[in-house]
C-alpha cells in the first residue's frame, strides 16, 4: 500500500499507532504496551492485529476501534482484529512504556517468574522509589492492577500486574 | 477434522466455557457485599477474568461454526449448558464461596496446565497458555485465604471444616466423565477426567496439609454428576434467567 509516492512500511504504521493510547492508562501507547502483535500490509488493505493484555479486558474493543479510526484518518483502508490465541506478557512492555507507567503513578510489573509470590516482593514505590513495600491485594481497580503499600512514604500505590 | 471429533470437541469447549461463565457469574454476586473491601474487589476481579475466559472459549466455538459468544452465553436453554453442579450453587456464606473457589481454581489450574502442555488441538493449547497466566492469581488468592482462615479462630476452623464437608463431594462433579471425552482423550486433545481428578486430590492434599482441615470420605462420587450432559441442579435455571434478563429485553440492542 502507498501513501502519496511513499511505500508504506510497518515502521510507518507503528509510528501512526503511537497516537492510540490505553484508555485506562492514557499515557502509554498500544505499541509500547506490546498489544500490537502483527501488522500486514497488502496492496489495498492493512491488517493490524491486537493481542489483549487480559482475556477479559473490557477496553480491548475500544482499542480496536481506535486503531482503525487513527489509520483511517491517515487515509488507509484498515482492518483491526483481536487475536485471543496469542499470549501477552507484561515482559512485552517497552522500556519507554515502563517509564511512562511510573510517571503515571503505577509501579512497573516485575520480570515474570515461575514463583508468583516472588514477583510481589519489594516492588519499587513509584512515588519515593523505596523498596520497603508490601502487597495489599493482588486484585485492584482494573484487571491489570495490584495494590501495594509503601512503608517509607506511607503511600498506597497500584502496580501493573506481572503476567 | 473428523466430524465425530469436531462434535465431541464442541461439547468439551462448551463444558469449559459454561463452567467459567457460571462460576464468573456466581463470583460477581459478591460485588458490593464482600466481607471486607479487599475481598469484594478480589471476587469482582476474578469474576471479570472468568467471564472473559468464557468469552474466549465461546469464540473458539464461533470459529468452529457456532453462533457469536453473546448468543451462546444468553440465548441457550439451561439444559443446553454443560457446566458442573459445583459452579451452580448459590454463593451462600463466605466460607462456602472461598472453599468452592479453592476447589474450582486448583482444578482449573491443572486442566489448563495439561492443555497448554499437551493438547493436540492447537487453538485450545494456545488459549490455555494465555489464560494460565491470569489463573495463577486466582490460585494464589484461594490458597492464601484458605490457609489463613483455617489457621484462625475456633469458629473459623469449624466453619471452614463444615464448608469443606459440604463442598468436597460436590466438587467431584468437576471430573464427571462423559462419553464425548473418550474420543478427545484418544486424539490427545484433552486430559482424561480420572487422571485429572488424581492430580487434583494430590495437589489439594499438599495445600490442606498445612491446615487442621480433614477431607471427608466420599461415599457416592457420582451423586452430583449430570451437568456435562445437561442435567443440572435446581439452581441453574433461575440463574440463567436472571443472567439473561437484561439481554432478553432487547436482544438486538447495540451496546
Amino acid at each position: 500500500m502507498q501513501s502519496g509516492d511513499m511505500m508504506i512500511t510497518k515502521e510507518n504504521i507503528l509510528e501512526y499507532l503511537e497516537a492510540v493510547k490505553d484508555p485506562e492508562i492514557p499515557v502509554i501507547s498500544l505499541v509500547d504496551l506490546g498489544v500490537i502483535s502483527d501488522i500486514q500490509i497488502f496492496d489495498n488493505e492493512i491488517i493490524v492485529e491486537l493481542t489483549p493484555t487480559f482475556a477479559g479486558c473490557p477496553a480491548i474493543e475500544y482499542m480496536r476501534k481506535n486503531v482503525e479510526e487513527v489509520l483511517q484518518e491517515k487515509g488507509f483502508n484498515v482492518k483491526a482484529v483481536i487475536n485471543y490465541n496469542k499470549v501477552w506478557s507484561s515482559d512485552f512492555i517497552s522500556e519507554k512504556g515502563l517509564q511512562k507507567l511510573q510517571e503515571f503513578g503505577l509501579a512497573k510489573p516485575s520480570k515474570t517468574d515461575e514463583d508468583l509470590l516472588k514477583t510481589f516482593k519489594n516492588v519499587e514505590c513509584p512515588k519515593c522509589h523505596s523498596k520497603n513495600t508490601q502487597l495489599l491485594n493482588p486484585f485492584g481497580p482494573t484487571l491489570c492492577r495490584a495494590i501495594h503499600h509503601c512503608h517509607d512514604c506511607k503511600e498506597t500505590f497500584e502496580q501493573f500486574k506481572t503476567v | 477434522m473428523k466430524p465425530e471429533v469436531l462434535e465431541a470437541l464442541k461439547k468439551y469447549l462448551f463444558q469449559l466455557a459454561d463452567d467459567e461463565l457460571i462460576m464468573g457469574h456466581r463470583n460477581s454476586e459478591w460485588t458490593g457485599i464482600g466481607p471486607i473491601l479487599e475481598e469484594d474487589i478480589a471476587f469482582a476481579s476474578m469474576a471479570q477474568d472468568e467471564i472473559g475466559h468464557a468469552q474466549a472459549f465461546y469464540l473458539l466455538l464461533t470459529e468452529l461454526g457456532e453462533q457469536e459468544p453473546d448468543f451462546l452465553a444468553f440465548f441457550r436453554k439451561y439444559n443446553e449448558f454443560r457446566c458442573c453442579h459445583l459452579v451452580e450453587y448459590p454463593i451462600g456464606e463466605y466460607d462456602f464461596s472461598l472453599t468452592r473457589h479453592l476447589f474450582y481454581d486448583v482444578q482449573e489450574m491443572l486442566r489448563l496446565k495439561w492443555l497448554a502442555q499437551n493438547s493436540q488441538y492447537e487453538p485450545l493449547k494456545n488459549l490455555a497458555s494465555k489464560l494460565i497466566r491470569e489463573e495463577k492469581y486466582h490460585y494464589m488468592h484461594a490458597v492464601t485465604w484458605f490457609q489463613q482462615l483455617t489457621n484462625g479462630s475456633e469458629e473459623a476452623k469449624i466453619r471452614m471444616q463444615n464448608a469443606v464437608n459440604f463442598s468436597y463431594p460436590l466438587a467431584m462433579s468437576l471430573f464427571e466423565p462423559a462419553s464425548y471425552h473418550e474420543i478427545l482423550v484418544k486424539e490427545g486433545m484433552v486430559p482424561a477426567e480420572k487422571d485429572l481428578e488424581k492430580l487434583w486430590i494430590a495437589e489439594l492434599q499438599g495445600i490442606i496439609e498445612k491446615t487442621p482441615i480433614k477431607l471427608p470420605e466420599v461415599s457416592e462420587p457420582n451423586k452430583y454428576y449430570g451437568g456435562r450432559n445437561g442435567y443440572h441442579s435446581e439452581h441453574l435455571e433461575p440463574l440463567i434467567k436472571e443472567m439473561s434478563e437484561v439481554f432478553m429485553i432487547d436482544p438486538y440492542a447495540k451496546w
